[in-house]
């Protein structure tokens, strides 16, 4: 209390410039004459008197100093008084401070940039209320190493009553086809468990979001749909709700729009650009009857009780699911080892891009630090210049707590400015640098400049600032002052000390360099390699159109619901798109016979249960299939290696027939010849499928894959609903898709056409997070490479100036102007190679760091690091060579002349 | 000023606001006088540096100081106890004595007084 009101009475003297000398200035003056007139009444002397009254006051300007001090806020006039000076420090050379404040905005920039793209995917992963307790639900069965099997209905009856769960929700993706306008649309669309959304914690902006209470074994005719379709198809209308909607044939009503920030979760962006959500209970038509051993390939996400912490959560779970294999022996063999396993929502939702992100961050700060260092080294250099000014200081009684503030404030103006250029330049650039984010990216559309990045530019500069300013002031403040004075800051023992910190600085700066290179060009070969992979199919000039076949609830009214039916519309499209302009070949598939197209979704497998290997139920190895015609890999190039492709005559009524890759043949019949074995795909449809034939692999699932096992059905014997027409030829990539859909419409006009792309397009996407890491680190190698340059080429510079003098009095005695130039060169090779040495330590333990991120490279992979070594010595060398020019030039008269 | 320990910077403190209450309001050069009579030599030299610290207690709202007539007719600056200054000149002097007291009995012990 007595604390604050001092305070504020001294903040209000401080800033409103009130001072009152005066007073203090008359009472001093009363002072001294009462002890004068005391001393005169003891007999004193007047003069006697005057000196003695003076003398017990004691010393007046120290009086008057603690006297104004008590007055105002001296250590924040100190503070005004050195940023005053620290403006008219930079102003005064414009040069320097515009290095300097470019390269902090550099690193600051950059830094803050990669972080906006960490903080709205990592650090802020999930749009919704209390992220943390929400898990997906996982079943695995160790015991035949499979992982992510699907969940059966009474299983997720059970989690629903675990008591773990506050709520649970199953869900599923895929398309429906919304008809009823000019145009038939293919909406992403997601069928859920009534509690979904309670799940995820979000309301509906308008409207209701599914009632627990309305939960129906089959679809209940409701949708909740997305404020973007609702915006694009309806106008915004706000009399939406009760509205009908034709979905894949059925009609539903609009209960609930959502908010427009509402973005769903899911491992791809298809999926979290999910438009419309239907409720179902996943127990009736089209899904199977529930039953405890049929899982459906579905995902589930659960939102845990408040309170006991995951760990607790998966203990509590561990022993539900022993009791539940206790009861239900049957079904949970323990061979395959059933367990249900909790994986944080957050988790799963950023995936496989956490790695490059991390590694991203790393790389920056390593540019933030080396434009730090080299900051630091400018100050040094700075504070060499400016040795005699710093004498006279001291000289002056300044103590050298005073000057390193000073100086501190100085370096703190500097990387403050730094920081907020590179934040400016942030802003202005915005636009175009989201650009270069590759879509690919989890959350892309929700990274945005916002205050938390200003706060973390500013702070990351005046952390910056504190750290890489205290050294150089430490140093600059000590100074030996009778020899810098004598001398005029020539060779005094400070220099030597300095000059040995701007050594150490240029060293971690190469180095760092070093580390951030060798990561740049093991990713870039990484890249190289997965570039020039032998993919194993031929992307060239084919385009994929999808479309997809409604499922309406009652199986009765499928017009495509049986193979014969589907197969008389897949012929007619494939004989239609045959005619388009340019089209040598024509293909038809499933959406996982898209090469490189279908994501993450790893539930898209089914369990391979082989003749004579008696599996039982659950214990099958599981196997990713794909549905296609004959014509498919002739279209894509990929060869038969046994037996014989699918041809025309395999269809409904004809044995059931499967083409494997080799990888499958090798895994699942190793030693065998897999041509004539027997297969069962679905354990509650005991249909035998034989192997005809066996496909060399191909990288279709994921570029760094060389292969996983592999099953291909004849679209003319197996339903699908989510087809890919493919294209080959000299095709019009602008043209296609509206020709396409002309062919297609003029079948069925109910059906859309959406997703035209070039198989080209895909790859390069597929790749594109890749190309993204690899592009950053590249540039910010390049970066680095150019600021450790400058650093050495301005400490070689500080030390070619240091000792021309000494240069001067050698060639004044005879020495060659090549030995200097060799001198000078000598330097910056012991510079480079220690930076070099510390440089292959930190690299090697970085490159072992990122060792997930590479394909075909080792961490040590000796090519790249002697390269970058190389490369490194060379740039050093280069940058030291024009100071030992300059020193070679040196002329003994002037310089000794001059000294 | 720095050299002297800042336990005496306390107590110079308490000894103006003791004075004051004594004495009634006074100007500086009585209470120099006073604290010097009293303590002898704290204030013996550097009675100058009573001032800073009586701008401080007024900053603090302990006293309060206007110009006033000396005694005899000099101008001088009068400085007086607030109600504030009273009650914290009576809970510094109750903290003081205790303190004084533990101190007083730790000199007084002896090795063999001790059980």
């Amino acid at each position: 209390m007595k604390f604050l009101r001092r305070f504020f009475i001294r903040l209000s003297n401080f800033a409103t410039g009130h001072r009152d000398d005066q007073r203090l200035h008359d009472e001093i003056a009363d002072h001294l004459a009462f002890q004068t007139e005391e001393n005169l009444r003891a007999g004193m002397s007047r003069a006697e008197a005057r000196r003695q009254a003076a003398l017990k006051l004691g010393a007046a300007e120290a009086i008057r100093e603690n006297h104004h001090a008590e007055q105002g806020l001296p250590f924040i006039e100190n503070l005004l008084q050195d940023f005053r000076y620290a403006v008219r420090m930079l102003h005064r050379s414009p040069g320097f401070a515009f290095v300097a404040i470019a390269t902090i905005a550099l690193g600051v920039g950059a830094t803050t940039a990669i972080y906006s793209v960490i903080d709205a995917t990592l650090l802020h992963p999930l749009p919704y209320p209390h992220p943390t307790e929400l898990v997906r639900i996982h079943d695995d069965l160790p015991g035949i190493g499979e992982q992510n099997v699907g969940m059966s209905i009474p299983e997720l009856q059970d989690m629903q009553n675990s008591g773990i769960f506050e709520n649970v929700s199953m869900y599923g993706f895929g398309s429906v086809n919304l008809t009823g306008s000019a145009q038939p649309v293919r909406i992403a669309f997601r069928p859920v468990t009534p509690a979904y959304f309670s799940v995820l914690g979000v309301d509906a902006q308008l409207g209701r979001t599914f009632d627990p209470h309305d939960a129906t074994p089959g679809f209940n005719l409701e949708v909740v749909i997305s404020d973007g379709l609702w915006k694009r198809a309806f106008g915004a209308d706000p009399h939406i709700l009760g509205r009908t909607l034709r979905l894949d044939n059925d009609e539903y009503h609009v209960v609930g729009i959502m908010p427009p920030g509402f973005r769903d979760q899911g491992q791809s962006n298809d999926e979290r650009n999910t438009e419309l959500w239907a409720a179902t209970g996943f127990a009736g038509d089209p899904a199977p009857r529930p039953m405890r051993s049929s899982r459906l390939l579905l995902g589930v996400v659960g939102r845990l009780k408040r309170g006991p912490s995951g760990e607790a959560a998966q203990q509590h779970l561990d022993a539900l699911i022993s009791s539940l294999k206790k009861q239900f022996p049957a079904e949970y063999p323990s061979q395959a080892a059933w367990t249900v396993r909790l994986v944080p929502l957050s988790e799963s939702a950023v995936g496989n891009v956490r790695q490059s992100l991390i590694m991203l961050f790393g790389a920056v700060g390593l540019v933030l630090l080396i434009s730090c260092v080299n900051v630091a080294n400018l100050l040094l250099a700075r504070a060499s210049a400016r040795g005699r000014e710093i004498a006279v200081r001291q000289a002056l009684g300044a103590p050298r707590t005073r000057l390193v503030r000073q100086f501190l404030t100085e370096s703190l103006l500097l990387f403050v400015l730094g920081g907020a250029a590179g934040f400016a330049i942030l802003f202005c650039t915005w636009k175009f640098l989201v650009k270069l984010v590759p879509e690919s990216l989890p959350r892309i559309n929700d990274i945005t400049i916002n205050w938390t990045l200003l706060v973390f530019a500013l702070v990351v500069s005046l952390a910056a600032g504190v750290i890489f300013g205290l050294a150089p002031a430490w140093l600059a403040s000590r100074l030996d002052l009778t020899g810098t004075l004598r001398q005029e800051g020539r060779n005094s023992g400070g220099s030597r000390q300095r000059l040995r910190a701007r050594r150490v600085l240029v060293i971690s700066e190469l180095a760092l360099s070093l580390v951030l290179m060798v990561a740049a060009g093991l990713l870039l070969r990484s890249f190289w390699d997965l570039f020039e992979v032998q993919l194993g199919f031929n992307p060239d000039r084919v385009m994929a159109v999808q479309t997809w076949l409604p499922v309406p609830n009652d199986p009765k009214t499928d017009i495509y619901g049986s193979v014969p039916q589907e197969s008389v519309l897949l012929r007619e499209i494939l004989r239609r798109s045959r005619t388009l302009p340019g089209v040598q070949e024509t293909a038809i598939g499933n959406l996982d016979s898209l090469p490189l197209g279908h994501g993450f979704n790893d539930l898209n497998m089914s369990p391979l249960i082989r003749e004579g290997q008696e599996t039982r139920k659950n214990q099958a190895p599981r196997i990713d299939i794909s549905t296609v015609s004959p014509e498919y890999f002739h279209l894509l190039g990929m060869t038969l290696l046994r037996g014989r492709l699918f041809n025309e005559q395999d269809v409904a009524d004809t044995p059931q027939i499967a083409l494997i890759n080799e990888t499958a043949a090798r895994t699942y019949w190793p030693g065998q010849n897999p041509v004539g074995k027997r297969v069962q795909l679905n354990e509650d449809r005991p249909v035998w499928t034989s192997i005809a034939g066996v496909i060399a692999d191909a990288r279709t699932e994921s570029l760094a894959d060389s292969g996983a096992p592999h099953l291909y059905l004849s679209a003319y014997q197996n339903r699908a609903n989510d087809l890919v027409i493919f294209l080959r030829g000299q095709l019009d990539s602008g043209a296609i898709p509206a020709e396409v859909r002309r062919q297609i419409q003029s079948v069925d006009a109910e059906l859309p056409v959406f997703h035209a792309v070039t198989l080209d397009d895909v790859l390069s996407s597929s790749l594109s997070v890749r190309r993204f890491s690899m592009e950053m680190i590249a540039l910010f190698a390049g970066t680095a490479l150019l600021l450790a340059a400058l650093g050495i080429y301005g400490t070689i510079s500080y030390l070619v100036n240091e000792q021309r003098r000494e240069f001067a009095i050698r060639l004044a005695l005879g020495a060659q102007r090549g030995n200097i130039v060799k001198m000078v060169l000598r330097h910056g090779l012991v510079l480079a190679t220690s930076g070099a040495g510390v440089g292959l330590i930190g690299a090697l333990i970085a490159s072992h760091l990122m060792a997930g991120l590479l394909y075909g490279v080792p961490p040590t992979d000796l090519l790249t690091f002697a390269g970058v070594t190389l490369v490194l010595a060379t740039v050093a060398l280069a940058a030291s060579c024009v100071p030992a020019l300059r020193a070679m030039r040196v002329d003994p008269i002037t310089t000794l002349h001059s000294e | 000023m720095k050299e002297k320990p800042d336990v005496l910077q306390g107590t110079l403190a308490l000894m103006v606001l003791k004075t004051l209450d004594v004495l009634g309001p006074l100007h500086g050069y009585g209470i120099a006088r006073r604290i010097e009579q009293i303590s002898g030599d704290i204030l013996a030299v550097n009675q100058g540096t009573l001032y800073p610290l009586l701008l401080k207690l007024e900053h603090e709202g302990s006293i309060a100081s206007k110009w006033g007539a000396s005694e005899n007719n000099r101008r001088a600056r009068f400085y007086s106890l607030t109600a504030a200054g009273c009650r914290q000149l009576q809970t510094e002097t109750r903290e003081w004595e205790q303190s004084a007291q533990i101190i007083a009995r730790f000199f007084k012990v002896k090795a063999e007084d001790l059980p």
